[in-house]
């Protein structure tokens, strides 16, 4: 006859818990930092296709890394609720602060009723009006949210990362000091015997949530512009362009090609110019 | 709700956890419900060469009133089309607002824009989700219009579609016209219209066009020259959707507009 063993709350728990670390130390890390001209994301990723960073609404951006299709559900559940709410009331009345609520219980939850957690660690950004005014949540695979001191690592060894990028990390950098810092951090862990180590361009993803912008601020850096920043080219800090898209999936800031949301673009410049009636 | 895997259509999404959001699921009372709102009035199309135009006229009407001067009735549908929407102006609005979302929906969850025919093919669907408030006199009618960025030749990547209440879409060549001026507009563009013309050349036609609407539509309304009221003129190219300043389509209606002093006609 099959025994069944008492096994107290807490054993439970420590066993989730170290069962959800094991899974999101395996994963590579990735870091989030703002900068001067907005908040930078930078994802050791093999895949140029299966994302770890991405867009959620106008000015937030969402970044996580463990199993991917954990945190897919997570990002997709985030566009949803963003954009649900972004149509019943306002574009502006989606915060971050409300997705990483609506992400802290839906994780809590798997958490605790789940049989198995989510192996994933994730980051919602919002960027402000100036770096002060940024915020970064980040979410444990608990449910527990801790809002980050304007940059942060997660995944594997990210305390060592940490450490490098509090050295590097300033919140007046330009978007080439920034990238170059959180690649630094990121190399920093993961070579032989400790050591640092290189990451070619094509390994990384990054993405910037760009301050200057109205409407949708989400924007990746591929290609040439990213080897460019990597590269210390100071002619590519100023206006990132991408290499790869061809046809622009997701507008990017080649060419000046449009960003605008349709949503929002009937907020766009109007503050400026075009009211000579008035 | 939010975690089901799901679809990457927002409507789709929405007739699942928020039904009441869309606008053909609400319940009417039997009977003829036209004349309760404003109605949204003449919009125009034109394809040119690389890129497409659209403009609508200002006026929102309720039975003889104007109910609105300065109502808008072209918008961005998203970074390469655009959407014109007349008829009841309040489901319009709230549709094109929904429009807006779910392209920039499947934008996010997918990580690719729709092709400019998946675009056309889901404002037909939404539109026929309002057959029953059409049928009962409070239909919307939209123009839809964008740069196709698959397409072959540039300069033909201008493309028009139109809708019926039913659905749609319906490829128009060259131009199209909605709304209560819409006859006069297109009798204007059949004969001022010629292929390949520049998009600047195209809004001017666009303006002229909506004149001769207004011109004998008394629910169009023409360029407003006391309150600086013009019409609101939108392009797709390659660059993406741009809308005119207001000082650019003023100088363009007050040259329609002295035009006419000479030649009533144009």
């Amino acid at each position: 006859m099959a025994m069944q063993f008492y096994a107290s709350p807490e054993q439970i728990m420590r066993d989730r818990s170290e069962l959800a670390r094991k899974g999101i130390a395996r994963g590579r890390s990735a870091v989030v930092l703002s900068y001067e001209g907005g908040v930078l994301f930078v994802a050791e990723n093999l895949s140029s296709t299966l994302h770890k960073v991405s867009e959620i609404y106008d000015r937030i951006g969402f970044a996580a890394v463990g199993r991917y299709n954990e945190f897919e559900n997570l990002r997709r559940a985030g566009v949803r609720m963003a954009d649900l709410n972004g149509l019943s009331y306002d574009r502006r009345d989606v915060t971050g602060l409300g997705l990483a609520n609506a992400f802290a219980q839906t994780l809590g939850a798997i958490f605790t009723e789940q049989s198995k957690p989510f192996e994933v660690e994730i980051c919602v950004a919002e960027v402000g009006a100036t770096p002060e005014d940024d915020s970064l949540y980040r979410l444990t695979y608990d449910g527990s949210v801790n809002d980050e001191p304007g940059r942060m690592a997660m995944g594997g060894q990210a305390e060592a990362i940490t450490g490098v990028l509090k050295n590097e990390h300033r919140p007046e950098m330009s978007l080439a000091e920034a990238v170059r810092a959180a690649v630094k951090a990121l190399s920093s862990v993961g070579g032989e015997g400790g050591a640092a180590r290189t990451i070619a361009a094509n390994q990384l993803e990054v993405a910037v949530l760009d301050r200057r912008r109205v409407g949708r601020t989400f924007r990746r850096i591929t290609g040439a512009a990213l080897t460019g920043l990597l590269d210390g080219d100071a002619s590519a800090d100023a206006a990132p362009a991408p290499g790869r898209a061809k046809t622009p999936t997701v507008p990017t800031e080649e060419a000046k090609k449009p960003t605008t949301s349709a949503g929002s673009a009937d907020l766009e410049g109007q503050p400026q110019e075009e009211q000579p009636g008035e | 709700m939010f975690t089901n895997a799901g679809t990457s259509s927002f409507t789709a999404f929405l007739s699942k956890v928020a039904p009441e959001m869309l606008p053909g699921r609400r319940p009417l009372p039997p009977g003829m419900a036209a004349d309760m709102a404003p109605h949204a009035t003449t919009i125009v199309a034109i394809s040119a060469s690389g890129g497409v135009v659209m403009a609508g006229d200002r006026r929102a009407t309720m039975g003889n009133l104007i109910a609105q001067r300065d109502i808008e009735k072209v918008h961005p549908a998203d970074a390469y089309s655009l959407v014109g929407i007349a008829g009841t102006a309040g489901i319009g609005i709230e549709l094109m607002r929904l429009f807006q979302v779910e392209l920039e929906h499947y934008e996010k969850i997918e990580g690719a824009m729709l092709s400019l025919d998946g675009k056309a093919n889901r404002l037909a669907s939404m539109i026929r989700g309002n057959l029953g408030a059409a049928m009962q006199g409070l239909a919307v009618i939209p123009l839809f219009a964008g740069f196709d960025l698959a397409a072959a030749d540039p300069a033909r990547a201008g493309r028009i579609f139109s809708f019926d209440v039913t659905g749609g879409p319906y490829e128009e060549t060259g131009y199209d016209a909605i709304g209560s001026g819409s006859l006069f507009a297109k009798s204007a563009l059949k004969k001022r219209f010629r292929a390949g013309l520049s998009v600047d050349d195209a809004v001017r036609l666009a303006v002229e066009a909506l004149y001769d609407a207004a011109d004998d539509d008394t629910a169009t309304g023409g360029p407003d020259l006391t309150r600086r009221i013009y019409p609101v003129v939108m392009t797709a190219t390659a660059e993406g959707t741009h809308r005119l300043t207001d000082a650019e389509t003023a100088t363009i209606a007050e040259s329609v507009v002295s035009g006419r002093m000479e030649n009533p006609g144009g």
